[in-house]
């Protein structure tokens, strides 16, 4: 059905703005400029600019999140079953733009980018940014693309922070919003992963206190560790039971010698390996604590507070395997709408495959999330 | 204005007439939505649903009714005094484990409420029981006993009784059989000959 002559071609592109003097102010009161967004886009924006759809992405996400870069790449972006033509977010009737978060390191301005002096990285000099920070640069990408509203706004995860920070800073500009297995705060478990990961890194020898690029050698083991145990927070113990059980790799017998034993060790392995060669370890420190950061309650007062302002339509969606952001907190993003009685709709998955849920084929995921923005696009569309 | 009636259960066709324009109306147990969407549709209410079942949550989301995918019997906790001028319960009370808490909670984060039930009492049912010595089925009550989810069926003389001792006014009765609203029997012994009940409640 999904065969490669359908899909999507798409392109990195980049926006670069907040060229000094004038700055982009950050939330933590210091200043980022020039500051560049990689993005991509899909499908095309209508007449009246009133299908445009943003996708944010999460920790380990990029811009690259449907499609193909060309005829020979092997893999399609991250959320591709979800978009296409025909497809639950359709590139035959709506415009689809995901750029890549500040901070990050597949594009856009973050520690690992070259200082404006040219001489050096940022390294640890680059400033501390929130969700707060990436979702404003976000909204300057649609200023430039000229998109005044967008007809939604969804992520999952730290995504589906980004999709509340819009709700919340820019009511104005989002017709609906999907975030879904997220929260509103990450609670005390989550912030003790992020945690561990990050001392995984500080603890590489290689990491040199972050200049590690100035010495052109990276903590890979360190960032691999982070990897590892982030992982095993994204997956169930029942999705790991059925993966691997206790198979052993390539052996009848124990080895008695700590040399790989277990399916999940060579698997946890190579998750980490892979990871590092396509992320960087200071932006992992980075986008870590921009999640932790994160708590609409903390900046308003209240949940109810910060919902006060909601004019988009809501959607969230949650998987009751999900232990990193269970259901309960997903619920309490909808509890906050509801005391407003904003038109929020909540569905709790039955998926076994923990926090990635989301981002594993799920038809019954697809059609809630095509239906939803359907009627939000036909009744904007009456009006 | 007279609204065309679509939904093929009589008591929903009545609490859609019940419904004034414009009202906030929470639905509980709302099904796929059909009462809500049209109430959206052609009151232009502003319309929330509970449902249970994720198919029909789907479905809901289908419609734009904005639904919660979530269990009744967890409360309403979630909701504010007074957030809604109607909570409507359409042949759901039958299946929450305790009637008696979900009455005062719908008059807590409702103005009005409206509820249908089967009447346990109706003539043919008790005549199922007595002739047959059997738990009643029919049409609207299809189950097994042992597979019923209708754990907890009641007469309209009971639901009266409940409403009393919880403090709760009716405010108002409208007794269906076959399909109608009853005329002479049903109204004058309608705990006999009343099949569907639907009962506007408010707190005293």
């Amino acid at each position: 059905m999904k065969s490669r002559t359908t899909e999507i071609q798409v392109a990195k592109q980049f926006f670069t703005f907040a060229e000094p003097p004038h700055e982009m102010a950050l939330e933590s009161g210091e200043k980022l400029g020039p500051v560049t967004l990689a993005y991509e886009t899909l499908g095309t924006l209508n007449d009246s600019r009133s299908n445009a759809i943003l996708i944010c992405h999460a920790l380990s996400g990029d811009s690259h999140v449907a499609g193909y870069y060309s005829e020979t790449d092997r893999k399609p972006g991250w959320w591709d079953f979800m978009i296409g033509p025909g497809r639950s977010i359709d590139t035959d009737k709506y415009f689809i733009i995901c750029s890549n978060i500040i901070a990050g390191c597949q594009g856009s301005t973050g520690p690992s980018s070259l200082l404006p002096s040219g001489d050096r990285h940022y390294n640890l000099s680059f400033p501390v940014v929130t969700v707060a920070d990436m979702v404003r640069a976000q909204a300057a990408l649609l200023d430039h693309l000229g998109i005044e509203k967008l007809l939604c706004v969804m992520g999952g995860s730290m995504g589906g922070m980004q999709a509340l920070e819009w709700m919340v800073e820019y009511p104005h500009r989002v017709a609906s919003a999907i975030p879904h297995a997220t929260t509103s705060r990450l609670n005390a478990q989550g912030i003790a992963f992020h945690e561990v990961g990050r001392q995984a890194i500080y603890a590489d020898p290689l990491w040199r206190k972050g200049d590690y690029l100035e010495f052109g050698q990276a903590p890979g083991q360190g960032l691999a560790v982070a990897r590892m145990l982030a992982h095993i927070t994204y997956l169930s113990e029942e999705s790991m039971r059925q993966k691997f059980g206790r198979r052993l790799r390539q052996k009848e017998r124990y080895g008695y010698d700590f040399s790989l034993d277990f399916e999940v060790e060579s698997y946890l392995r190579y998750q980490g390996e892979a990871f590092v060669q396509r992320f960087d370890a200071n932006s992992y420190l980075y986008i870590t604590k921009a999640i932790d950061y994160f708590d609409l309650k903390r900046d308003y007062g209240s949940l109810e507070e910060a919902f006060s302002r909601v004019t988009a339509q809501v959607l969230v969606f949650s998987f009751n395997s999900d232990w990193l952001f269970p259901t309960y907190q997903n619920q309490e993003i909808v509890r906050a709408l509801k005391v407003h009685r904003k038109a929020v709709s909540f569905v709790e998955f039955n998926s076994p495959y923990g926090h990635d849920s989301f981002l594993i084929e799920n038809p019954q995921q697809e059609k809630l999330v095509a239906d939803f923005i359907a009627h939000v696009y036909d009744q904007q569309s009456r009006s | 204005m007279v609204f065309k009636h679509h939904f093929t259960r009589p008591d929903l066709n009545i609490i859609f007439d019940l419904i004034p324009p414009q009202s906030a109306v929470l639905d509980l147990g709302c099904g796929e939505g059909s009462l809500l969407h049209k109430l959206i549709r052609e009151k232009q209410v502003q319309g929330h649903g509970v449902e249970l079942s994720d198919e029909s949550v789907f479905e809901c989301v289908a419609k734009g009714v904005p639904v919660v995918h979530s269990d009744l019997n967890e409360g309403l906790d979630d909701y504010p005094d007074a957030a809604f001028d109607y909570v409507v319960l359409s042949q759901t009370l039958q299946q929450v484990a305790r009637p008696d808490r979900i009455l005062p909670e719908m008059l807590r984060v409702g103005r009005t409420g409206i509820i249908s039930f089967i009447n346990f009492g109706y003539w043919r049912v008790r005549g199922s029981l007595f002739f047959r010595g059997k738990m009643p089925k029919s049409k609207a009550l299809p189950f097994e006993w042992y597979d019923t989810p209708n754990i907890h069926l009641s007469t309209i003389s009971d639901f009266r009784r409940l409403c009393s001792s919880k403090g709760i006014q009716i405010i108002r009765q409208i007794n269906i059989v076959h399909h109608k609203q009853g005329r002479l029997l049903p109204n004058i012994l309608p705990n006999l000959f009343t099949e569907l009940a639907v009962f506007v409640i408010k707190s005293r």
